[in-house]
């Protein structure tokens, strides 16, 4: 193992690590946005809202991440009336190519994640906070969502976790990101194992850290699971006993 | 069995070598290996002719050389494995003199070089670059390129350009227009042509020959090609002819054919029929 080597590999990809975190930052947030609104709309009970919803999830599941951003970069880039549209400032930049793209291919996934959360919430919960008398979005803002949120945070790490590996693929729209910068490097080294072996290595790291906040934001959620504090494990025992 | 097989087979290769380069000292006749599938350079008319720049040229070296060829069509990958066993004496095939195939055989001096050149939008301001059409050498007047890309400086300011990721043309912007264009990389120069039309980048640098090929493309009619041309130093003196080590008698008379050809206007005048414009090696 060639050690030099690799801290300096090390040094030029870590320069990238801004730029992955930021893609990976802006397309999850709000693409959980547009997820919520999705999942809304697949449980509204309203048909036409509905079935966008199921059209938009059905496209965006079913083709690759790939094909979408090269779709969304040089496909729109194609036409005319695109390119002398009022969103050609955004689409013009590949670095918001790759955020859009990125963010409509997650909000599929997640919505059918944060909809598999809602759907969890028990009956009896909301039943009890409608005859405190709540109002419905009251009911949804304090009882719906927080318990959706938390039944959900397992297999929405899933999807994050994918979002962040997913952000190298904006590399191929010419955004230099860890995985561009690996692939420049390869191809001015031809030293692939190593410098590959560098960036994921940064990628464990990164959804390591990811992981680990999923972890702790879970066990803030959840403090029914947990035993109360004051009692000793001696007594717990005794009591078990 | 099978050591006996070897054996045989390492005395054959042997001996082709040996013969083949005793042959070569006094040849009144050598056989030269093309691809015919990469026009201009070569290529294959229906009537599976062989034609191209390197046939043009050949002919009128052999000429001079007073040598009486043939021409014969041979697969890129393999051309050089193959004229180390003997089975031609020369290769044109547009193949340029790079470092690593100089570790296997030789090279004439070259014959032609299209050089790295500019593609814009036929609306963009920049279709008057300076310079149009001039040729720069980084390998015998550096000072003379660094001179060109000052001149261009003011209209470059602060545009985008396209190249492909390794590519020399990435090498050249990197070295020499640092801090005047931002830079883009591409997998393929497919891709920083599309982005040109687009309108994403305001130009592209990549080779004459290749540029030359791609704004002739019906999707490509708004491109066009413009500025000054850049080659020799890293970005690589041009096509040669390949011919093995052993073959330096040879190596010689080509030499002084391709001189004679650059210095009668053959190559100018080959290129003009070929390219469009002049590739003569500077």
């Amino acid at each position: 193992m060639d050690f030099p080597f690799l801290y300096e590999t090390f040094l030029t990809l870590i320069a990238a690590l801004p730029l992955t975190l930021q893609l990976a930052a802006t397309a999850i947030a709000f693409g959980a946005i547009l997820a919520l609104g999705l999942a809304l709309c697949r449980i509204s009970g309203i048909l036409p809202l509905d079935w966008f919803a199921r059209l938009y999830i059905f496209i965006f599941r079913g083709s690759p991440l790939l094909v979408q951003i090269f779709l969304i970069y040089y496909g729109l880039g194609q036409f005319r009336e695109v390119r002398h549209s009022m969103f050609w400032f955004i689409l013009r930049d590949p670095y918001w190519c790759a955020v859009i793209a990125l963010m409509l291919n997650t909000a599929a996934y997640a919505a059918e994640i944060i909809r598999g959360g809602l759907l969890s919430v028990p009956h009896g919960q909301v039943e009890a906070a409608r005859s405190c008398g709540m109002s419905p979005f009251m009911v949804f803002r304090r009882i719906t969502l927080p318990l959706a949120v938390r039944q959900a945070l397992p297999a929405y790490s899933n999807e994050m976790i994918s979002m962040v590996k997913a952000t190298s693929l904006a590399s191929i729209i010419t955004i230099m990101e860890v995985t561009g910068v690996a692939a420049k490097l390869i191809s001015e080294t031809f030293r692939a194992i190593e410098v590959f072996v560098v960036a994921g290595f940064i990628y464990l790291a990164i959804n390591f850290v990811l992981t680990r906040l999923v972890a702790f934001v879970e066990y803030r959620l959840s403090p029914h699971m947990r035993q109360p504090a004051p009692l000793s494990a001696a007594t717990v025992a005794g009591e078990i006993r | 069995m099978k050591m006996i097989r070897i054996l045989a087979a390492a005395a054959l290769a042997v001996s082709a070598l040996f013969s083949s380069a005793a042959m070569a000292q006094e040849k009144t006749e050598i056989t030269i290996a093309t691809e015919g599938a990469f026009p201009p350079y070569n290529l294959t008319r229906a009537d599976g002719t062989l034609d191209g720049y390197d046939i043009d040229l050949a002919h009128y070296l052999c000429d001079h050389m007073k040598i009486k060829c043939t021409i014969i069509a041979q697969a890129f990958d393999g051309i050089i494995p193959a004229l180390n066993a003997g089975k031609f004496d020369a290769i044109m095939a547009g193949m340029s003199a790079t470092e690593k195939r100089k570790e296997v055989i030789d090279f004439s001096i070259p014959y032609g070089n299209t050089g790295q050149g500019f593609a814009v939008l036929k609306d963009s301001d920049l279709v008057k670059l300076p310079l149009q059409g001039d040729l720069f050498s980084l390998g015998s007047n550096e000072a003379g390129a660094r001179k060109a890309i000052e001149e261009m400086k003011p209209m470059l300011q602060g545009k985008t350009i396209g190249v492909q990721t390794a590519s020399i043309a990435a090498r050249f912007v990197d070295e020499y227009m640092k801090g005047i264009v931002q830079v883009r990389e591409y997998k393929t120069t497919e891709q920083h042509d599309l982005d040109l039309l687009a309108g994403r980048i305001d130009l592209t640098m990549a080779s004459m020959g290749y540029l030359k090929t791609a704004v002739e493309k019906p999707t490509n009619s708004d491109m066009t090609i413009t500025g000054p041309r850049f080659q020799g130093g890293f970005l690589g003196a041009g096509s040669s002819v390949g011919l093995r080590k052993t073959d330096t008698a040879l190596r010689a008379k080509f030499d002084e054919a391709i001189t004679a050809a650059k210095a009668d206007g053959t190559l100018k005048k080959l290129s003009e029929k070929w390219f469009g414009f002049d590739v003569t090696p500077q």
